[in-house]
């Protein structure tokens, strides 16, 4: 009977943080609307008669609920559900891939300039602050403009312009680990370097980089749709939750809802995702307040 | 003080030797070299291509260029624009006052409106109005600024006719009101992600302000409530703000950007895009290095005066 009364006072940290989780209604949902997308957005293309890419001129600017276009058509005549579904795949890819580069050069130049400090801890970040100068849309879109615009491409502009958040948080983390009993019995044990930060170090700094990875998709999402709108990112005819937006200014009076769908999916997605990533930091790490 | 100004002043320096560097890194990035647009045109044969990549230099060594490239910008040289051929700096500076007008607009809005949802929030923690303001932050950041843009023009313009749609003057009128009129819609747009960012940032402020020992010492002694909130709170509360307006700087220039694209306001913003669209280098880089340089400058005189008005920093 103590055992068990223990048990239930003296959580595991990853029961404890379930619990800080599961208080977070709105990360919940966040979450449950993430998933929602994903399987819809896998799933759903398959279940409509229509194509993404189907041009029916002759059904031009239908409107939502008329007859068998549940969310209209476009000026071409192309379902609206059809590509936001499409266009769902397309963003949240970018979404995901991106952050999975950007975590991954920002994760690399974090752990080394924190691990190592000194000249080349400093070098690296002053890179980090410097690019953080350049506002991300200029970098992204003078970047765009330079490179044949695509989905490697733009996917990869943004990873680039979205890593350096990345290598902050890991640099601090890293370089108070590098200190701690652990770290340091590690080294006494004959470990290499590489191998202290990044089966060590890195791996105890996991919380605060699941939090950042997260910020990051949304971050990401936004980007695509910001630059696809200005027509430097993902290039019709396929479709993305941006570049269904470049037209829609110029058809906002007599077709409103070309402009409304993609709208509330980006904003819906992106706000998930930071719900989820508020969510995750209060349940990972209780002392971390980062506004 | 003075120590620390010039220990700043030495670091601002070197990023913008790194900012350069990585921005003239990007220009050699362009396909073709920066000469793309001249080799692109059928009426330059090669020879007349290596007699100007002579003339302009770039046939040298890449470390070379890029010191003459950085000591010309130094000197205000900033080439001219492939479109007319106007120098880059001036084109900018042409630009710069209806952006400047946009920011600043938005950034009064946001200050006040920001700080004051804040400072609410945090006094009323976890209240209705707290938990609103929190989730609609949070919305607010999520929301791409260009559609909320499309959705106030669908709604202020198109749906009730009570605001233009785009530019920043009726052609003929120009009139102070007029100017106002055209200014509401892209202010308000751009203003909605910084009053978000300005609330949080409040809210936590003073939220770390509140359960300070001095405030508690205050009470104690008997201090009217509206006394502690004004001259111990709010005085310590807002002294980090000024780091904020420092870090919000290039995601304040970032959604001008954007407004202006939506509203066709005649900004450094729309310009650029312009350029991009010209496959006009000189100025696109132009407007990438004027920008970052802002930054740089905006977040250096954030320190210092943060430095001046809070001398624990000074120390430390």
């Amino acid at each position: 009977m103590a055992t068990a009364a223990l048990s239930t006072v003296q959580l595991a940290p990853g029961q404890a943080a379930w619990r800080r989780f599961r208080r977070h209604r709105l990360a919940l949902a966040g979450g449950v609307i993430i998933l929602v997308l994903v399987l819809g957005s896998a799933f759903g293309p398959y279940l409509l008669p229509f194509d993404d890419t189907y041009i029916d001129i002759m059904k031009r600017f239908a409107p939502p609920l008329s007859g068998a276009h549940i969310l209209g058509t476009d000026e071409l005549g192309r379902d609206v559900l059809a590509r936001l579904m499409m266009g769902a795949r397309v963003s949240l890819s970018i979404g995901f891939v991106a952050m999975m580069i950007a975590m991954a050069v920002g994760i690399v130049v974090g752990a080394f300039a924190g691990f190592y400090g000194g000249l080349i801890g400093a070098i690296l970040m002053r890179l980090v602050d410097a690019v953080l100068c350049f506002p991300t849309i200029f970098l992204l879109l003078a970047l765009a403009a330079l490179t044949e615009p695509g989905l490697v491409t733009t996917t990869v502009l943004i990873a680039a312009t979205a890593w350096m958040a990345v290598a902050r948080v890991v640099e601090a983390q890293v370089r108070s680990l590098r200190e701690r009993e652990f770290a340091v019995a590690a080294l006494a044990f004959g470990s290499s370097n590489l191998r202290i930060m990044f089966r060590e170090l890195v791996p105890n700094a996991i919380a605060p980089i699941v939090v950042a990875a997260t910020l990051n998709v949304a971050k990401a999402i936004l980007l695509e749709s910001y630059v696809s709108y200005l027509g430097y990112g993902i290039q019709p005819p396929a479709a993305s939750w941006g570049n269904m937006l470049n037209n829609a200014q110029i058809y906002l009076t007599n077709a409103p809802w070309l402009a409304i769908a993609p709208g509330l999916a980006i904003t819906l997605a992106v706000t998930s995702f930071n719900f989820l990533g508020d969510g995750l930091r209060d349940a990972l790490d209780p002392r971390m307040n980062i506004p | 003080m003075a120590r620390y100004v010039v220990n700043r002043l030495a670091q601002a320096i070197m990023l913008l030797v790194i900012v350069s560097a990585i921005g003239f890194a990007i220009l050699h990035l362009a396909p073709g070299g920066p000469l793309s647009q001249f080799a692109a045109s059928a009426q330059m044969t090669q020879e007349d291509l290596d007699r100007v990549t002579r003339q302009l230099g770039l046939d040298r060594p890449l470390p070379i260029q890029y010191l003459d490239w950085f000591g010309r910008m130094l000197k205000g040289d900033w080439g001219r624009s492939y479109r007319d051929g106007e120098a880059v700096l001036s084109v900018i500076s042409s630009h710069l006052g209806a952006t400047l007008e946009l920011m600043a607009t938005a950034t009064i809005i946001a200050v006040l409106l920001g700080c004051w949802i804040g400072i609410l929030g945090a006094l009323r923690r976890y209240s209705l109005f707290d938990t609103l303001a929190t989730v609609g932050a949070m919305i607010a950041l999520s929301i791409p600024t260009f559609w909320f843009g499309l959705v106030t023009i669908y709604v202020f313009s198109v749906k009730l006719g009570w605001l233009p749609a785009g530019n920043r003057e009726t052609v003929g009128d120009g009139s102070l009101l007029d100017l106002l009129h055209h200014l509401i819609a892209p202010a308000m747009v751009l203003a909605l992600v910084e009053t978000a960012m300005w609330g949080r940032f409040m809210r936590s402020s003073m939220l770390e302000v509140i359960n300070q020992d001095y405030i508690r010492t205050a009470r104690a002694k008997g201090m009217p409530e509206w006394r502690i909130l004004t001259v111990h709170a709010l005085r310590n509360a807002l002294l980090p703000m000024i780091t904020v307006a420092g870090l919000q700087f290039p995601t304040l220039l970032g959604g001008a950007l954007v407004a202006e694209t939506v509203f066709t306001w005649p900004g450094m913003g729309r310009l650029f895009l312009d350029s991009i669209g010209y496959r006009d280098y000189p100025v696109v880089m132009g407007i990438l290095m004027f920008s970052a340089t802002m930054v740089l400058i905006g977040s250096l005189l954030a320190d210092i005066l943060y430095a001046v008005v809070d001398p624990r920093i000074r120390v430390g």
